[in-house]
């Protein structure tokens, strides 16, 4: 905002595919994410937008290492300028780096809310964990539950207390706020902005667009595993003739609030993408080039965009 | 002419406190009806008991002030938030449509259905894909009432949008009534003709 901050996480090229069996023992790879971009400064918050299947949990398993065994991982990532190797990123996740995950399947089923949400840490955080709870709304019993006995609410907000509990640099939160009502939700993004606030970063997964806009700095929209725009969280807010890409102007239009239509159409299947632009069977400004070549990252008044017609 | 919940109460286990307490919901045909709770309130409770998946302990549901019927395809069909958990992993999607009645091809173009996902297994395809042939067959099932958990709060807003035009347009067509269980106030106002908040 005043001045450039810090940059906190830099990825550039970035692919993720997977190895699958096609027919007999053939096998083929799956791209999943292609050419992807994305610059995360210290002292904000990027949201990432984008439809289901786009790839954004994928990105957040590629930051963390924490792929499975049959995905490979192209590209460039460097943490506070430094390459994130396998090692590096085994130093960084759950010190510097947290996640929030986004299935509530990710608790541990034998283990009790309070020690879980403790972790590994020494000396154990319990006090830090308990005021987290207690401004979570969670009642003060609830540290001697399972995870089978919590709402899906309950454990959203138990698994973003997780994230909050270590001294990370870098939350990435997947999906963080499903089932809570608006209140908690509300309550759990000002918790990301304090941090941001503080100097850290927060990578925000999700489709509740409204809340992302109001808490987020960036907003970067995701389309078919690629980052088609980024954009500062106000042109969201300003409308479409603010925006960049077809598709950031296609998803603001389908909001319940404004408008309510949506685009004919399907986001390509990972196994047989278009040729040139990810988004061209879809858009209606497209033109031959754009099914011939994808287009280069572009900036446009002050974002990013990766079409030929943006403006 | 009305799907009527009339005092019902409703607990999983004799030992733990009423989910539902003395609860009356009550929908005409034709129309579209929202349903606002906080979390863990029973939202997904009361769809079902809806939709005859559960017997409430005490109060009746009614459809035209009958009983729901006990065989054949209900009239009141459930439309679930997560598709990936209500369609049969190992049955290829052609399978899952024929289920409920004969393929039709006007079916398949109003949802947008292309034809290469009917060969498909479950996992190859997205949520909202999925969602998409969920949607198809509880509609085509010839029901009068739909009931909508949560349907599209997995989903980008353009499949939401996508969604909920479809089930809206065949809707309005049949005359049909619609319980849409959601968080989103705004997306409550475009589908809904009436709002409740169960909290209050």
């Amino acid at each position: 905002m005043e001045q450039k901050k810090e940059t906190l996480l830099e990825i550039h090229d970035l692919s993720v595919s997977f190895r699958m069996y096609d027919h007999g023992l053939e096998q083929k790879d799956l791209k999943a994410i292609s050419d992807l971009h994305l610059t995360v400064h210290s002292g904000e918050i990027v949201a990432i937008a984008g439809s289901s299947g786009s790839g954004k949990s994928l990105l957040a398993s590629a930051i963390l290492d924490i792929l499975p065994d049959n995905a490979t991982v192209q590209g460039h990532m460097h943490y506070k300028g430094q390459e994130l190797t396998r090692e590096r990123q085994k130093q960084l996740r759950g010190t510097k780096i947290a996640l929030v995950p986004q299935s509530v399947a990710y608790l541990d089923p034998l283990m009790k809310i309070g020690p879980q949400a403790d972790g590994h840490y020494k000396p154990k955080p319990t006090e830090k964990r308990r005021k987290l709870f207690e401004r979570f709304q969670l009642p003060e019993h609830t540290e001697k539950l399972y995870p089978f006995q919590l709402s899906g609410g309950m454990a959203r907000r138990v698994l973003v207390s997780t994230a909050l509990i270590t001294d990370a640099e870098l939350i990435i939160a997947d999906e963080p706020t499903p089932g809570m009502s608006l209140e908690q939700a509300l309550e759990a993004l000002r918790m990301f902005r304090e941090m941001a606030d503080e100097g850290k970063a927060v990578i925000l997964i999700t489709h509740d667009m409204d809340l992302a806009f109001e808490f987020a700095d960036r907003v970067a929209v995701f389309y078919a595993g690629t980052t088609v725009e980024t954009a500062l969280a106000s042109d969201f807010k300003t409308g479409p003739e603010a925006l960049r890409h077809p598709y950031s102007k296609a998803l603001w239009k389908a909001l319940p609030q404004n408008g309510f239509e949506p685009i004919p159409g399907f986001q390509p299947y990972a196994g047989s993408l278009p040729k040139g632009c990810l988004f061209a069977p879809r858009c209606p400004y497209k033109t031959e080039q754009c099914e011939k070549q994808v287009p280069p990252v572009r900036e446009i008044r002050g974002g990013e965009v990766r079409c030929y017609h943006g403006a | 002419m009305a799907l009527e919940a009339k005092n019902i109460y409703f607990r999983y286990d004799r030992k733990q406190p009423w989910i539902l307490e003395d609860c009356s919901v009550r929908v005409e045909k034709g129309e579209r009806l929202a349903i606002f709770a906080p979390s863990g309130y029973g939202k997904t409770t009361l769809a079902m008991l809806l939709a005859g998946y559960l017997e409430p302990a005490k109060g009746q549901i009614l459809l035209d002030e009958k009983p729901l019927p006990k065989r054949g395809i209900c009239p009141v069909q459930l439309i679930y938030q997560h598709p990936e958990k209500a369609i049969n992993p190992r049955w290829r999607l052609k399978r899952v449509l024929e289920e409920s009645g004969q393929l039709r091809e006007d079916v398949l173009d109003a949802f947008g259905i292309e034809r290469a996902w009917l060969d498909r297994f479950p996992r190859e395809l997205s949520g909202g894909e999925l969602q998409r042939f969920c949607v198809a067959r509880a509609l085509m099932s010839g029901a009068e009432y739909i009931i909508c958990d949560e349907i599209s709060t997995m989903m980008d807003v353009i499949t939401q949008a996508q969604i909920w035009n479809v089930v809206l347009k065949e809707a309005g067509k049949r005359n049909m009534g619609i319980i849409a269980v959601t968080h989103n106030k705004h997306l409550a106002e475009r589908i809904a003709t009436r709002t409740i908040d169960l909290s209050i």
